[in-house]
């Protein structure tokens, strides 16, 4: 109990340009951030075409709670808290499905209309003294207080009190924006399987690592170095492997990533790839910007499609690469235990090849079964082994730090003030009552 | 003229091959426009627009096989190992220069004091060339291909 009722200790865990390894060690600070990291920020749900028709569900966490995201039967997204009133059972009897107008719960029959609101229950005569009346079980399943769902992607705040969506993400949702606008109808759908990968460390390390630019060189020459080395080796055939399109760019050198710049915002967001990315030189796709310029016009059509960041975090656990419309979800299980899920979206009405080519990026990348992620784990797993040396329980973040350096900037690309402005609002939200 | 016999004993002897860490003879396995495919969702027939957890043609089996010498391919250090244990291969399909063969395994991969047991089903297209048989897709379906879990590094 060295940091429940500290707030000073907790927050000097957090320094100007460094963090104590107890944030990723600790399971008191752990459980912390379940209590208020995850209930005092906007935390992503999914995406509402998981759930296009009335009754769909999918079952999900908030931190480590368990929700349900839901489409009523007047097309509102609701979240609701995924247990039954009663004895605690999970209602969802699959991860998603259609549920009808009720929800049932498979051990007592109570049921619930799909906005969480009870339906019936058998026996009812069985409650006719008003205690239940005034329990919190006749309330039907708990909702989460509150929910956003913008331009698709829901999100969730449990807390009662705290900011707004829109003060929350601020200008980071462009980057949202720019994902949607690449579809020449506006909208996106979820597609192509969710790749599931166990990770043996503490969140945050996963999340440092989307704009930490120094790495790819030194940790991925070993696939993507081996993938150019091949490539050479068959003599630089034309057209260019997919494979050796995606993985050559990590090898760019550090001037590359020097020039690709970051830019950060309040409340721990931020994205790399201001003025180009790993993404910038994908091959065109034919008849693509044909779609796009009759959508939006010539400048409308280069104006989104000139965007190419390449990692927007969305603080605290979101992950989106709009050029590839794809994210990844960051799900905390434990100080030493991340599940991360890499979803993919379709462009609506825009060619198939987008999406297939974000499958394979999905796929070289973030599967299990990936030479890139077998190199980034071995990273982490080694960090929250080391972390346990106690002859420094400092973690740097100290590249390109300037003293008062402001929240809202665009700086050069390889700098770590990103990670700095998460942990800024890490110990703001980890000290807020929720 | 092949037998039954000649591709069961070629199965048999493709797992012995990754057992015994021998990745470039097992390549040499492959024909030329050989995959290597282990699909994501249980009976999953499309490989284009439904990712998959390996979809591999020589080019990347190969970049797999030469990181796994690398001197810098740290999540090797120290190396993986693996082990097969196969059920007697079964013929679905003995045609001219086609043929298929279904394979029950347990597949267990090691790494350092962690040991993970996957159950998996092989299903081998196999052809010949030069009188030989060679794969032309070795489909693997991991019995939880659903399922959330850490670094596969080797081949089943």
């Amino acid at each position: 109990m060295t940091y429940r009722n500290d707030p000073a200790a907790l927050t000097a865990l957090v320094r100007d340009a460094e963090v104590h390894r107890d944030v990723y060690t600790d399971p008191e600070i752990f459980a912390l951030e379940m209590e208020r990291l995850f209930v005092n920020t906007w935390v992503y749900v999914g995406h509402d075409s998981q759930v296009p028709n009335a009754g769909d569900y999918f079952g999900t966490t908030i931190g480590t709670q368990p929700v349900l995201m839901v489409r009523h039967e007047d097309a509102t997204i609701h979240v609701l808290y995924n247990r039954c009133p009663h004895k605690g059972t999970r209602i969802t009897t699959e991860t998603c499905g259609n549920t009808g107008r009720f929800f049932r719960c498979p051990y007592h029959a109570w049921s619930f209309r799909t906005d969480g609101s009870p339906a019936a229950l058998p026996l009812p005569s069985g409650y006719q003294d008003e205690t239940f009346a005034h329990s919190q079980a006749a309330q039907g399943l708990t909702p989460v207080r509150h929910i956003h769902n913008h331009r698709g992607f829901v999100f969730a705040r449990m807390s009662a009190e705290g900011p707004d969506f829109a003060t929350y993400f601020g200008d980071s949702l462009s980057s949202i924006d720019n994902m949607v606008d690449r579809s020449p109808a506006g909208r996106l759908q979820v597609a192509g399987g969710v790749l599931r990968y166990m990770h043996n460390c503490n969140w945050k390390m996963l999340v440092e690592n989307q704009t930490d630019t120094c790495h790819p060189m030194v940790a991925h020459m070993s696939s993507a170095g081996t993938a150019i080395d091949l490539w050479k080796q068959a003599g630089e055939q034309n057209p260019k492997p997919m494979a050796v399109e995606i993985y050559a760019p990590f090898m760019a050198p550090y001037e590359f990533f020097e020039k690709m710049g970051i830019r950060t915002w309040d409340n721990g967001h931020g994205h790399t790839g201001v003025h180009h990315s790993i993404h910038s030189n994908y091959s065109a796709v034919p008849g693509y910007f044909e779609q796009m310029v009759a959508a939006y016009g010539e400048p409308g059509a280069k104006a989104i499609l000139d965007e190419n960041r390449h990692n927007t975090i969305y603080f605290p656990n979101l992950m989106v690469k709009g050029p590839i419309q794809l994210l990844r979800l960051f799900k905390p299980l434990a100080a030493d235990r991340t599940l991360v899920e890499s979803w993919t979206f379709r462009l609506v009405d825009a060619p198939d090849f987008l999406l297939e080519r974000t499958l394979v990026y999905n796929r070289l990348i973030n599967a299990p079964t990936s030479v890139v992620g077998h190199d980034d784990v071995e990273m982490y797993e080694r960090a929250q082994e080391g972390l346990h040396a106690n002859g420094n329980p400092w973690v740097s973040l100290h590249r390109l730090f300037e003293p008062n350096e402001a929240t809202v900037a665009v700086d050069n690309g390889t700098t770590e003030r990103q990670m700095r402005n998460q942990f800024r609002a890490w110990a703001r939200y980890m000290t807020a009552a929720p | 003229m092949i037998t039954p016999a000649d591709l069961i004993t070629f199965i048999y002897h493709e797992a012995r091959l990754l057992d015994e860490q021998r990745f470039d003879e097992w390549l040499d396995l492959f024909a030329p426009d050989g995959r290597y495919w282990m699909p994501l969702e249980h009976g999953q027939t499309d490989r284009r627009l439904t990712t998959s957890l390996m979809d591999e043609d020589l080019f990347l089996l190969r970049l797999r096989v030469e990181r796994l010498k690398g001197n810098r391919t740290y999540s090797q250090k120290p190396k993986s190992r693996c082990h097969h244990v196969l059920q007697q291969p079964q013929i679905d399909v003995f045609e001219r220069d086609h043929y298929v063969v279904w394979t029950a395994m347990h597949y267990i991969e090691t790494r350092q004091d962690q040991q993970d047991l996957y159950a998996a089903w092989a299903t081998h297209d196999l052809t010949l060339i030069e009188g030989t048989p060679r794969i032309r897709l070795k489909r693997v379906d991991l019995v939880n291909c659903d399922a959330a879990f850490g670094s596969l590094q080797l081949f089943p």
